[in-house]
């Protein structure tokens, strides 16, 4: 059985201006161990999804339909309490930007230490400690007994996203959910980051659910690609069918307009239109204003279909 | 603009305190814009005054009563009130133009014009505001325009440090460094450009302090340093009724009390409201 | 560089320095840029390429005269601007603009879109309320933007749409030369194409110059003609886009190169955990800025601070070591 099994999953927003469908319907699932890439513009719902997961849906949000099952619970149906104890310590999340993530008046190693001891009565602050330090090393971090005294605002954007890394990792999560983990950084370090990413969750035997707008990075990361568009999975498969053979004209798209390093010609292909609002979305297919294949037949969303071991929804895909 | 204001005025009226805090405000305004449609008589016209209608209670010709003089309460809550409103947002208007203007200079030019306002401002906080207004009153006597004129002075340093503030966040976005960048004068970049994205937190500021200003006018006439008693204020008919009180003339000082009460909590309850509403950190 | 090539815009020798805090009382010197030299040709575009802190936004900032540089030249029109303020540069600032990296920030939020267009057009020249008008509607066609757009205010319009305007306001005067700084790094990647795509069309419409600076060196093979890679307030590798792309011969280049993300290529192996982070622009180490991070450091490289040296076919490398090798080869 799958480690996470997300069913049909309905995340609506009740606005004032209306019902935003933010998440509207999708599945997937992830194995132990796998790393699964959820790749999306902004406003796709990629991160919604993810906050689902966590239970962190405020009023006006609510997941109005479908099933989480993690381990063999529904999510959905948990109170807040049973969810503040399974966030941490089952589940992690690994936010874009580490600053907001770290409290900046507390120094790193009483942020990483509390999280051990919120989660694991019984532990002495002498073990909680140790475990810190090793796993700042675990990340890269060096000189992890110093850094165990530093504030966040001694740290470089990197170092930062590693000890926010340690901390999701802390109490060994059997799933962590990675949110645009390195937007905020240099490509450097980004390659740093991701690698460690890969490296940890490999060791760890946790599977990662990696939430990100570019399809580069989730193809160099991840076993599993789903691709959503105005709040629905387009595609989903393996990566490799996904990547080198999509199938879904806006993961071609996607694809397609990536600058490479080696092609040599000028202008580069578009996806023309922009995403449409999720207030003011048309009837049928959300992408075909887009889509060069459009026609009359698009009118009706369509259904989903399973072409060459992935799950695609595109009435031009036979 | 008009999607924007729609926005925050649905907003506004999801919240029933506020709304009922705005409906009080508009009566009592109404009341005070034409008070001689409501008032049984002129309480500063000494003709309308009998003496031997002094210290009536509460009755079918006096609704709250009459003080000393033979003056209708409920006429001279009306004039007061007046008279508390006028102070109150003449002095607000003032302060705000006033202490805007020098904040939006501080925070945009920094060095020396920044520290010499801003030391100023700091001199001045480190005074209990009462205790300023007091002295330039005990200095001036009493008067309207005076009283205008000192409450302004204990005022501009709340909008001059908030505008400071948030200028020093707005200069360093895009928007004012492409302006600056296209050779803009900065008479052109601070009035033009940083300044209609500061209102906010100006109003906001301002709905609070006008009930502010109100109280310290009371207070000051309460102390006898505001307005004369001949053109009497909330503030300076509650001190008048005060001295007889203890002699069982009680209506002379509760009911413009309560007024007061409930003119400065509406406009707490606009005031809070505007702050939920206009502050984008408290938004989704 | 070939003879037809026309400079437009000199950078001789540019120096900032920035004086920050460090503790309560101490201030220090924070070099951003030390003695940048680069020229920009006519009708071309010139990368800059560099992680955040490298100082390629500070050079944009001098040029278009948001900061003031603290020692050398930038000369445009046979003027130095370098130390000048927009306001005191005159008839030149018209034909210096920028697009900034943000458009959620760039556009003032409180202006219509046609108010924000019209602005520099007011500032700069004689037209008439109608011409100016006419203008802004010709714009508008080149850009894509629609003309309902013009009544709205920018909250109302998505990333995408907002640097198109902002593209178009960077425009409308015509410059001779445009800055772009990040242009499409906080736009979604079906939008980033679309906005690459426009800026070169423009750029050919208008035959206008680009300085373009980036991070993101996957990017610059579509747009530039020359790049210069920026590490620590300072140039480590100039040269043609073909001959750069042939052969990048920096280590901090090669970095680059290596750690872009691409579908094509796997993700960097365990070597890419040891190349560091970049240090602090305060109290910058005597030899190579990048000795920390290099995997061909030798002795030497912390001694002195290497130059800037043509590598052959105006292919300029600061790094003496990789200048070593290819003697030897």
């Amino acid at each position: 059985m799958a480690l996470l099994e997300v069913k049909n999953l309905k995340t609506y927003f009740f606005t004032r201006n209306g019902v935003v469908k933010s998440v509207d319907g999708t599945s997937f699932s992830i194995e132990k161990g796998e790393i699964l890439g959820i790749v999306g513009e902004s406003g796709a719902g990629k991160s919604i999804t993810g906050f689902s997961i966590l239970g962190l849906i405020d009023p006006p949000g609510e997941i109005v339909e479908g099933e989480i099952n993690f381990d063999g619970r529904d999510l959905v149906k948990l109170s807040q309490e049973e969810l503040q104890k399974i966030r941490g310590d089952e589940i992690s999340m690994i936010f874009q930007d580490p600053q907001t993530s770290l409290n900046p008046v507390i120094t790193i190693g009483e942020q990483l230490m509390e999280a051990i001891l919120y989660h694991k009565k019984g532990v002495s602050k002498k073990d909680a400690y140790n475990t810190c330090v090793e796993i700042l090393k675990t990340v890269g971090l060096p000189a992890a007994q110093k850094r165990m005294k530093s504030y966040p605002h001694q740290l470089s954007g990197g170092m930062k996203q590693r000890v926010v890394i340690a901390m999701a990792l802390l109490n060994n999560p059997k799933l962590l959910i990675a949110d645009e983990p390195t937007t905020a950084l240099d490509v450097t370090i980004q390659a740093q980051i991701l690698y460690l990413m890969k490296k940890l969750s490999k060791e760890f035997h946790s599977a990662l659910i990696l939430i990100t707008h570019d399809i580069a990075v989730v193809s160099q990361l991840c076993d599993k690609i789903a691709v959503m568009y105005a709040g629905r999975i387009v595609e989903y498969g393996k990566k490799e069918d996904v990547i080198f053979n999509p199938l879904h004209p806006y993961t071609k798209g996607l694809i397609e307009c990536l600058p490479k390093l080696n092609d040599d010609k000028k202008r580069l292909y578009q996806i023309p239109g922009i995403m449409p609002s999720l207030l003011g979305l048309p009837k049928g297919c959300y992408f075909k204003d887009r889509c060069e294949f459009a026609d009359e037949q698009c009118d009706v969303y369509p259904p989903q279909q399973e072409i060459d071991k992935r799950i695609v929804f595109c009435h031009k895909v036979k | 603009m008009k999607f924007f204001k729609n926005e925050m005025v649905v907003e506004f009226f999801e919240d029933k305190l506020a709304v009922g805090g705005l409906v009080i405000f508009l009566i009592l305004s109404v009341f005070a814009l034409f008070p001689s449609l409501f008032s049984y008589q002129n309480p500063y016209d000494l003709t309308q005054l009998f003496l031997e209608n002094s210290f009536q209670p509460p009755n079918h010709n006096f609704w709250l009563g009459t003080d000393e003089q033979g003056r209708d309460v409920f006429s001279a809550m009306i004039y007061g009130l007046r008279i508390s409103l006028y102070v109150g947002l003449a002095s607000t208007v003032l302060s705000v133009i006033i202490g805007y203007t020098l904040g939006l200079i501080s925070g945009y030019y920094g060095g020396w014009i920044d520290t010499i306002i801003m030391r100023i401002a700091d001199i001045q906080l480190s005074f209990p505001a009462i205790l300023i207004a007091l002295i330039i009153m005990a200095l001036w006597g009493e008067g309207i325009g005076k009283i205008v004129i000192a409450i302004t002075i204990v005022n501009w340093v709340y909008y001059a440090r908030t505008a400071r503030g948030v200028v020093l966040s707005e200069k360093e976005k895009d928007y004012a460094q492409s302006a600056k960048a296209l050779g803009m004068s900065n008479f052109g970049i601070i009035f033009g450009e940083i300044l209609p994205n500061t209102t906010a937190p100006i109003i906001v500021i301002a709905t609070v302090r006008i009930a502010n200003a109100i109280i310290l006018e009371a207070t000051l006439s309460f102390l006898g340093l505001g307005v004369p008693i001949t053109q009497p204020s909330l503030g300076s008919l509650i001190a008048n009724g005060y001295q007889v009180l203890f002699s069982g003339y009680w209506w002379a000082s509760v009911y413009p009390g309560i007024l007061l009460m409930v003119l400065i909590i509406s406009i707490n309850l606009i005031g809070d409201r505007m702050r939920d509403v206009m502050n984008p950190r408290l938004k989704r | 560089m070939s003879q037809s090539e026309v400079k437009l815009l000199e950078v001789k020798d540019i120096e900032k320095i920035f004086s920050v805090k460090v503790g309560t009382f101490e201030k220090k010197d924070l070099h951003a840029l030390n003695k940048v030299n680069f020229n920009i040709y006519k009708g071309k575009t010139l990368s800059l390429v560099g992680e955040s802190g490298c100082g390629k936004t500070t050079v944009g900032k001098v040029i278009l005269g948001l900061y003031q540089a603290t020692d050398g030249k930038v000369i445009f029109r046979d003027k130095d601007i370098a130390k000048l303020e927009p306001s005191r540069r005159g008839d030149i600032q018209k034909d210096i603009q920028m697009i900034f990296q943000d458009p959620y920030s760039s556009l003032n939020p409180r202006k219509k879109i046609k108010t924000i267009l019209e602005q520099p057009l007011k500032i700069h020249t004689n037209l008439t309320k109608k011409e100016r008008k006419e203008t802004i509607l010709s714009l508008c066609d080149d850009v894509g933007i629609d003309y309902s757009y013009l009544e709205r205010y920018p909250h109302q319009f998505s990333g995408g749409q907002r640097q198109r305007i902002a593209i178009a306001r960077a425009m409308i005067l015509k410059p001779e030369l445009i800055l772009a700084d990040e242009p499409i790094s906080a736009l979604d990647v079906s939008i980033q194409a679309q906005i690459l795509n426009l800026m070169m069309d423009l750029q050919e419409k208008f035959h206008s110059t680009m300085l373009f600076i980036t991070h993101d060196i996957s990017v610059v093979k579509h747009i530039s003609d020359y790049i210069a890679v920026m590490y620590l307030g300072e140039i480590v590798e100039y040269a043609s886009k073909q001959e750069l792309f042939k052969e990048p011969k920096h280590p901090y280049t090669k970095m680059l190169f290596s750690t872009v993300p691409d579908i094509h290529t796997p993700l960097a192996t365990e070597s890419v955990l040891k190349t560091g982070e970049i240090q602090s622009p305060i109290d910058l180490p005597k030899g190579c800025f990048f000795q920390n991070r290099c995997i061909y450091k030798e002795d030497s490289c912390t001694m002195s601070h290497p130059e800037l040296v043509d590598s052959g076919n105006q292919h300029l490398v600061r790094c003496p070591i990789v200048l070593k090798q290819q003697t030897i080869d």
